[in-house]
């Protein structure tokens, strides 16, 4: 299995590890069971992202999808975050080995509970609302059976 | 960048000794050992020198020696041959949990043909718990097969123990010993074992040779069909080179055993008693007596195995892991997941196994890259914040 030189970048230097204090909106997601567990951290001004930090416990391609995700929805509107798919992840990364697919999941499930976490202490939609507007589903990993 | 190379377990350097001596073999003595002119007899000569070294070594006549492929096919061989052979007797096996997949896809196999297989535990330090084989003896238990050092935590099993309780009750007792042969002493007449697996690249020889011994009288089937090498046991022109390359690695083995385990033991000692002052929240695999000198598995907790293996890579270090990610399966290792730790801790096991190769300042730029590499994973671990804001509540 062989990474590419995109997800080496990724997991040697990830961008914006950390978290935010008073976070607009937190997500977390995965489970320590199958190894991989992300949370993301967003700050929103104006229905923008301003700022967005994240911790992962996960393989290298786990970190580099979250550190990926963290660039590609930093300054975008919450609409536009809300329609980043794990395709473009994986693209932007060059590619994984298959069997890392599912970390890319990973990472677009942490940002839509992020956004959902904004939007439940927004307090405007309702919970229904909201479970359409970011897609939310439960968790289902078929690689680690969860 | 140099490599430096903590993966013994997995295989080791080929010694430049062995290498010399197989050259020959691979260049103008190319005859085969079944033809009947001098440059055959030659090819031949050297396999029956070197069977009969390997016999020594082992303390076995050496006409209980048979060349394979390694391990793994000495493992299916034994077990499968040994099965077939007295299915008439009764069709129970036992085994263990931690064995090698060889062994245990070889079992699973087996008891689709209808064999019955039960597979034992180990307790908390790897190790088998001797009442609880005697309890799986059943009136029609044909085979034990136990490894005698595991591949993943080193832990050895009482194999001398284990050997005469399977002679006590007329079961046959094959042992995967792949681990141990070359990094400890092994007799096989005062062990009680009737079958053994070794494989040369785990002591310094060359891949694709190991060899298998079974007592003399114990029946196996013939594991490949054809031409009559081997005693009629498995056909295929004999690998040569390969197995001169055996004999003399395990002769070298052997040569200066102590020496080399002191030391090699000196550096796994110091690295795991460095590793326990300086990185906290850690948890030491397997049992410290009774293990192979250059293994250690530690499991560093809040961290994933394969982003620390990534990040040794990184710094040039080769050590393995037994996360799922490493494993290729979706699960962590069996072996860590037997002795009863938790899916999340597995994951973030480190296996470095020290040779004969190592230094001490090879250890100690490991360890320096531990400290700072699993400082790094952990501050950006979710599951180490969790554990910091409860400890501090």
């Amino acid at each position: 299995m062989e990474y590419s030189k995109k997800v080496v970048d990724h997991y040697t230097n990830p961008r914006n590890v950390g978290k935010i204090e008073k976070a607009s909106g937190i997500g977390k997601v995965g489970n320590p069971v199958c190894g991989d567990i992300m949370k993301m951290f967003i700050k929103v001004e104006n229905n923008i992202i301003v700022d967005v930090k994240f911790k992962t416990f996960g393989c290298g391609a786990a970190i580099a999808t979250s550190s990926i995700s963290t660039e590609m929805i930093k300054g975008k509107t919450l609409e536009e975050a809300l329609k980043l798919k794990n395709t473009d992840v994986v693209d932007s990364l060059g590619g994984l080995p298959p069997v890392k697919l599912h970390c890319s999941v990973l990472a677009e499930e942490a940002i839509h509970e992020a956004i959902a976490d904004y939007y439940r202490k927004e307090g405007k939609l309702t919970e229904q609302e909201i479970k359409e507007k970011c897609g939310l589903k439960e968790h289902h990993c078929e690689s680690c059976g969860i | 960048m140099n490599t430096i190379y903590f993966d013994n377990n997995a295989t080791t350097k080929t010694d430049e000794e062995v290498v010399k001596a197989m050259i020959p073999y691979l260049s103008e003595n190319y005859g085969n050992p079944s033809s009947i002119y001098k440059l055959g007899r030659e090819s031949r000569k050297i396999i029956e020198d070197s069977r009969e070294k390997v016999a020594q070594i082992l303390n076995c006549e050496p006409n209980e020696i048979y060349f394979t492929s390694g391990g793994s096919e000495s493992d299916n061989t034994a077990i499968k041959g040994i099965a077939y052979s007295y299915l008439k007797k009764g069709n129970h096996i036992i085994t263990s949990k931690i064995e090698h997949p060889a062994v245990l896809e070889t079992c699973k196999q087996l008891e689709k043909e209808g064999f019955e297989v039960t597979y034992i535990g180990v307790k908390e330090n790897g190790i088998i718990d001797l009442d609880e084989l005697k309890e799986a003896i059943k009136p029609q238990t044909i085979l034990i097969t136990i490894m005698y050092a595991n591949n993943e935590i080193g832990t050895l099993q009482p194999i001398k123990e284990i050997g005469k309780i399977a002679k006590d009750h007329n079961i046959i007792f094959h042992t995967d010993a792949v681990q141990a042969v070359g990094n400890i002493q092994i007799d096989v007449k005062n062990l009680n074992i009737d079958s053994l697996s070794l494989s040369a690249h785990k002591f310094y020889g060359p891949k694709g040779i190991g060899a298998l011994y079974v007592k003399k009288g114990i029946l196996f089937n013939k594991f490949i069909n054809g031409g009559h090498q081997e005693r009629n046991k498995r056909a295929g022109t004999e690998n040569v080179a390969g197995i001169v390359g055996l004999a003399k690695a395990l002769e070298l083995s052997y040569s200066n055993l102590e020496e080399h385990n002191n030391k090699i033991e000196k550096l796994r000692d110091y690295y795991i008693d460095q590793i326990k002052e300086r990185i906290p929240y850690i948890k030491i695999n397997g049992d410290m007596e009774k293990r192979l000198p250059g293994n250690s598995n530690i499991s560093f907790r809040f961290i994933e195995g394969e982003s620390l293996l990534l990040n040794l890579d990184l710094k040039g270090i080769c050590a393995s892991s037994g996360s799922a990610c490493t494993s290729g399966s979706l699960d962590p290792s069996h072996v860590l997941l037997a002795i009863g730790l938790p899916h999340e801790i597995a994951h973030g096991s480190l296996r470095v196994s020290i040779g004969k190769y190592n230094t001490k300042e090879e250890v100690d730029y490991l360890i320096e890259s531990l400290v700072e590499i699993v400082s790094k994973l952990r501050e950006m671990s979710p599951l180490y914040e969790k554990f910091i804001e409860e400890e501090n509540k």
